[in-house]
């Protein structure tokens, strides 16, 4: 069979989400924002809320989400993203919220807006990239780094002695009152992909019932930052990043 | 199991180059081009073309979302 003949709109497959832009992403190649940017730009053409859709940007390298979902955005400033995403969502309960942040972002200065919206049960989504590293920035070290882990601040590998431990927020914040679905997922596989499309979906879906939280972290790739190819990244992240931050379902309530 | 054909589509000036769709596919469809696109990449592109099932697993992993995937069964 020719090439021509299976290439035709009918035998399509799989397309480019018609939510996301025509802007070239400025992410590394390989990197994970651009897959789950995908994902939930799927999510949302699915449920069909691309017009009931608010999302916040954080600071960090997805500071610029804004120009590649079509939806609403909102900037905030640098780990605040859910404290700004608590005034939307109450303000209007009717819409779709979710923030996008990073370690660096969500785990380092934004710690405190973290566990208190979640300790709230702010009714929005958490979508959070771990990357174990701050990668706008040149690779330092964030809260989520691995222990012995060289980043640009800690060339001798993480020093736990000094530098503390590596900070697991959705551990931290699974068993508060105020969420409802905790889980943890990656982006490495085709299987893995799927998988955290559903997640995602779920967490979305959750804010139609108004019963508290949710967080959806994965756990992902800065291959620039971690100074490998994108694949070898991937083998990187199942062998150290996995043991660390077990993938799964912490809390599903 | 129904036979199937695939075959997908590569937006070459937006692919980067960064090999996962080469890695992810289970049947060695792709391969990076010795060309390279407007900004320097060597884009992804079906070197065995015969192999290809539609799977969809180059696409699932793409950062770029720039693989278009077509399957028939025969
Ligand atoms: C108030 C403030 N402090 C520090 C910075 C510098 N800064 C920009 S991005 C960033 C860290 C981003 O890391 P992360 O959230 O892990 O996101 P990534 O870039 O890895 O996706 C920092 C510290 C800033 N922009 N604003």
């Amino acid at each position: 069979m020719d090439i021509k003949e299976i290439m035709k709109p009918e035998n399509q497959v799989k397309a480019k989400s018609k939510l996301l832009t025509d802007v070239p992403m400025h992410y590394c190649p390989g990197c994970s924002h651009g897959v789950v940017h995908k994902l939930i730009a799927e999510v949302i053409e699915e449920m069909g809320i691309q017009e009931n859709t608010v999302a916040v940007s954080p600071v960090g390298c997805a500071v610029f989400a804004y120009n590649y979902i079509d939806i609403d955005w909102h900037e905030a400033a640098h780990g605040r993203a859910p404290a700004v995403a608590t005034g939307i969502k109450r303000l209007q309960p009717d819409k779709f919220v979710f923030t996008y942040q990073g370690d660096g972002d969500l785990a380092a200065i934004g710690t405190a807006e973290t566990i208190h919206a979640c300790n709230r049960g702010e009714n929005f989504t958490i979508i959070f990239i771990n990357n174990g590293i701050y990668g706008m920035t040149g690779g330092q070290m964030a809260p989520t780094t691995l222990e012995g882990m060289k980043t640009s601040t800690s060339p001798q590998g993480r020093d736990v002695s000094m530098a503390g431990f590596p900070l697991k927020i959705a551990d931290m914040v699974a068993p508060l009152d105020g969420m409802r679905y905790v889980t943890r997922q990656s982006v490495h596989t085709p299987t893995a992909v799927r998988k955290a499309k559903k997640a995602i979906r779920k967490a979305f879906e959750n804010q139609k019932d108004n019963k508290g939280g949710s967080l959806v972290e994965i756990v992902s790739t800065c291959n620039a930052g971690w100074k490998m190819t994108p694949a070898k990244a991937n083998e990187w992240l199942v062998d150290n990043m996995f043991p660390a931050y077990p993938i799964g379902d912490l809390k599903n309530v | 199991m129904a036979k199937v054909k695939g075959a997908v589509e590569v937006n070459t000036e937006m692919c980067k180059g960064c090999n996962l769709c080469v890695v992810a596919c289970p049947t060695g469809v792709l391969s990076l081009n010795k060309n390279v696109n407007v900004k320097g990449y060597n884009f992804s592109y079906m070197e065995n073309p015969e192999a290809c099932i539609g799977c969809s697993s180059c696409a699932d992993v793409c950062p770029d979302a720039c693989i278009t995937v077509y399957r028939v069964k025969l």
